[in-house]
């Protein structure tokens, strides 16, 4: 064995923020991962890269990555990326942020974001709880799991966010856990590739907050239970991706093609121009 | 003998099974274990030792076990383990 200091990713990272601060077992640390495995092997140029996030653990990753990126207020990641895109179309925007901010405050901008086609894409990581402020109930927390605000557990139906990315409009919509690191490297590469509006969702375990109140103690047992319970099923209907203790349906849902925001905008704004031109 | 094994590849002889070097930077790991227990190959252990961080980072029990598939380095959330193809000499002469 040879003890080597310098990881090949290293470059992708700043140096002065690593080691993070996630938990031992959390999730967060393999959609950082992965996501720079898939900037890596697509060779994208940093310069043209804009990683934004909001608030909550994984909003740290903003700050983690080596790009031109924004650590924004609760909920207001996409609107910030909007306005990014909108001014520089030719920028990468990638929003990384968890379910807390992307549903539950940021639900508006999400579903008008995806209505509107905008060329933002977004890797959402769902914890089913809000795992930074001690692990309350949230928009995905499932049926009679545990929490500190349900202790006797929840009686609210979370969202199927792969359901209502499909329905608002998402060229590229899909779903993975944490274990499935290739398929969601694939995954990323094909959503940074694609013009529209595209979301990932990615499982992620969070043994400290949300396990240990629901009998996984650690970040192994949660792993366990997605490669137990987790389905395969690629373009599937995706108001069946059900969540359960028994079954988890992963996969590609959708994968279209649209004319984007930006694009119309300053398609019409040239219009616009030449007209006056000819006044 | 299954069926399978009694046709060979025609290039048999040349090709080789590449060789893997494992690195581990023990002081950044923060002992999840998804490294020791999802490899396929069972390559890694936990160690007896404790590092900077208080917690038992992984060793290696058998390297020429490992077919450089590279799961320990994708599933990594700590970015401390990463596999490469080990060079021969001639290789690195070039």
């Amino acid at each position: 064995m040879v003890q080597e200091t310098v990881h090949p990713l290293s470059k992708y990272l700043r140096e002065a923020m690593i080691p993070h601060i996630w938990c031992t077992g959390c999730g967060n640390g393999v959609i950082l991962n992965c996501f720079v495995q898939a900037v890596d092997e697509l060779e994208m140029d940093l310069d043209k890269l804009v990683v934004v996030s909001g608030i909550g653990c994984i909003g740290r990753a903003a700050g983690y990555t080596n790009a031109d990126s924004f650590h924004t207020t609760h909920g207001r990641s996409l609107a910030f990326a909007t306005g990014a895109k909108l001014a520089n179309p030719e920028l990468n925007v990638v929003v990384i942020s968890g379910d807390g901010d992307l549903f539950a405050i940021g639900g508006n901008h999400f579903i008008h974001a995806a209505r509107r086609n905008i060329g933002v894409k977004v890797i959402c990581a769902n914890n089913f709880n809000y795992g930074m402020t001690g692990g309350q109930q949230g928009p995905t927390t499932p049926l009679e799991a545990s929490t500190t605000t349900t202790p006797y557990g929840n009686i609210e139906h979370p969202f199927n966010l792969v359901h209502l990315a499909a329905a608002s409009g998402a060229t590229y919509v899909a779903r993975w856990t944490t274990l499935h690191v290739r398929r969601l490297t694939q995954s990323i590469k094909r959503m940074l590739q694609k013009e529209g509006f595209c979301f990932i969702e990615v499982i992620s375990p969070c043994p400290e907050i949300f396990g240990r109140r629901n009998k996984m103690r650690t970040g192994l047992e949660m792993m366990d239970w997605f490669k137990r319970a987790s389905v395969v099923e690629n373009f599937s209907d995706p108001s069946k991706a059900e969540i359960s203790t028994e079954k988890l349906i992963v996969g590609e849902f959708v994968n279209t093609e649209k004319v984007s925001y930006e694009k119309f905008l300053h398609e019409k704004i040239s219009q616009i121009n030449e007209k006056r031109v000819g006044w | 003998m299954p069926e399978r094994m009694r046709h060979v590849p025609l290039d048999m002889e040349k090709a080789k099974r590449p060789e893997a070097e494992i690195h581990i930077i023990k002081d950044q790991c923060k002992g999840c274990g998804f490294c020791i227990k999802f490899c396929p190959q069972k390559v890694l252990e936990e160690s007896q030792e404790i590092n900077a961080r208080g917690v038992h980072p992984p060793k290696i029990v058998d390297e020429s076990k490992c077919v450089i598939c590279g799961f320990c380095t994708a599933v990594c959330p700590d970015f401390a383990i990463f596999v490469v193809e080990k060079l021969s000499k001639e290789e690195i002469k070039k």
